[in-house]
């Protein structure tokens, strides 16, 4: 059977902008029902119907709710910030157990990759989630151009290093430059994207541009932002949040609601413009896709 | 006084007010149930810091009478903290008490907010004049809670923070410099052998 990347997602689930926008009076005139639409939140999960959906989340807080420590550690300040990452003009150095290691401009990295659409749940580790519409193209059509050598097994991801402009680098609120790594399997897997942009647009600065990874079954910090170099390794690379609290945060960072996490309860989540949580699916719903990968992996060690 | 006093009472109800126009008009944010329970946590915080600097103020000339508000400003941390659990309650366990059970004992920062606001308890309901002429100097004993609740409450701030933890620490500087205030204070009445207050 041919490998098909995204069964249950499609542009269809997007929510089209008009739709948002009544949405929005609706659950004004539904306030009465319950303090779910008093704070804005979507009126029939607010009356306690517990909605499995997968709407995209909208647009605007899709980029005005994010992790980006490089541009402040608020959950709006990397909005705020946005324009102090400066991303033009832009290279990517690709080295490690590479044939053809070099660096390379960001339109020389995606002039040979045809973009596609991939609309994918995004979980965080913090226990919200969103749904986002990527576009982007395999993270392994890239790496074959580079053609890995046979001991590369893993890849490591580095953001920019940027204190100067970038606010969030002054101070060292985690070991900079953000790090970030998968498994040589993991990274050839073809749900695993580097992302371009998002809803039709260029990536914004503060979703990780200009260019991003995504990796939909692992939480949201694997994914890294802002990407300026790629390694290519024969030892498990050092990741950010890993290094600041490995009893917390581990390298392979799957989706698990059986895997508790101190701060948060990994069981449940909030998706982004609900009023309930709703359960936490393991690998965030790519199971039949990914899970394979962890077959002889004791998950609850290997978190 | 009592001007005064009205005034902070309307005054210390202007963030719920501003919570409630926030939540109504859709300015909380993508994650409005997370933002309106913080808001609170801040406040009840806040509040109880206020209170806590009431001692240091009184000795700014004119600031003396002060201390006729400091039961205000203690209640409004109170007030708050009890929007904030309830917050926490209805809008992230959903009255689910047996996840609420679970959670308070399995989060480490859910844990130590809970003993910061069962310490405020008793000190709200004996906040009365009437407690407080029935507990004679017990009373003031008992209020010495507030110093490890406001701790405490510090301490919630700190575990929940994933990686920055300026601002929590900035909330345990101003708490240690109240602190540090009292030593002299503490110093003499250890001497006499009397309870302080
Ligand atoms: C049963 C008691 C308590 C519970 C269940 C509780 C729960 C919470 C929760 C769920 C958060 C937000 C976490 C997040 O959004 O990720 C929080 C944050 C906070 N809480 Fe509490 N809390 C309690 C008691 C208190 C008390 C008594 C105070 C203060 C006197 C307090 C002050 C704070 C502060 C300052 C924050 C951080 C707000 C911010 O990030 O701006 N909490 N607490």
């Amino acid at each position: 059977m041919p490998f098909r990347w995204n069964p249950e997602l499609t542009m269809q689930d997007v929510t089209p902008e008009e739709y948002f926008l009544e949405r929005r009076r609706l659950m004004k005139q539904a306030a009465l029902v319950g303090a779910g639409a008093v704070l804005g939140l979507n009126p029939l999960t607010a009356l306690g119907g517990e909605s499995q959906d997968d709407t995209a989340t909208p647009y605007e807080k899709a980029t005005h709710y994010n992790n980006f420590y490089e541009l402040g550690t608020g959950k709006d300040d990397p909005a705020a910030n946005a324009d102090k990452l400066l991303i033009s003009p832009w290279s990517v150095i690709i080295d490690g157990a590479v044939t053809k290691p070099g660096k390379v401009s960001l339109e020389e990295l995606l002039k040979p990759h045809a973009i596609e659409e991939r609309v994918y749940r995004l979980r965080c580790v913090e226990t919200w989630s969103m749904v986002i519409p990527w576009q982007g193209f395999p993270l392994r059509d890239l790496l074959r151009r580079f053609d890995p050598l046979g001991n590369a097994k893993y890849v490591a991801f580095e953001t920019l290093l940027d204190p100067q402009h970038l606010p969030g680098q002054t101070r060292k609120i985690l070991d900079w430059p953000y790090r970030e790594g998968l498994r040589m399997d993991e990274a050839m897997h073809p749900l695993t994207i580097i992302a371009t942009g998002m809803y039709g647009r260029s990536l914004p600065n503060q979703n990780g541009a200009p260019l991003r990874l995504v990796v939909p079954w692992k939480y949201g910090f694997k994914s890294i932002k802002s990407i300026v170099r790629i390694t290519l390794t024969e030892q498990q690379p050092l990741t950010s949040w890993n290094q600041m609290a490995s009893e917390e945060y581990g390298f392979y960072a799957n989706v698990n609601p059986l895997v508790p996490h101190p701060r948060w309860d990994q069981e449940s989540e909030r998706r982004i413009g609900e009023f309930r949580r709703r359960p936490t699916l393991i690998f965030n719903g790519y199971g039949d896709h990914v899970a394979g990968l962890y077959a002889h992996m004791d998950l609850s060690r290997n978190f | 006084m009592i001007a005064a006093s009205r005034f902070l009472f309307v005054v210390g109800l202007l963030p719920l007010a501003w919570l409630t126009y926030a939540a109504w008009q859709d300015l909380l944010g993508a994650n409005p149930i997370e933002r309106a329970i913080r808001f609170c946590g801040d406040w009840a915080l806040w509040w109880l810091l206020l209170t806590l600097s009431v001692r240091p103020l009184r000795r700014v000339p004119g600031l003396t009478e002060l201390i006729r508000v400091r039961r205000m400003l203690g209640l409004f941390s109170f007030f708050y903290a009890t929007l904030h659990v309830m917050g926490y309650v209805a809008l992230d366990r959903y009255f689910d008490w047996e996840s609420t059970v679970r959670d308070l004992l399995k989060r480490p920062y859910i844990t130590v907010g809970a003993l910061s606001f069962l310490l405020l308890l008793p000190l709200a309901i004996t906040s009365t004049y009437g407690y407080m002429k029935r507990l004679g100097r017990y009373w003031g004993r008992l209020h010495r809670l507030v110093y490890i609740s406001a701790a405490f409450a510090v301490v919630h701030y700190w575990l929940m923070v994933k990686a920055d933890h300026l601002q929590p620490a900035l909330h345990g500087v101003v708490l240690t410099m109240l602190m540090v205030w009292r030593i002299p204070a503490w110093k003499i009445t250890m001497r006499n052998k009397t309870p302080p207050f």
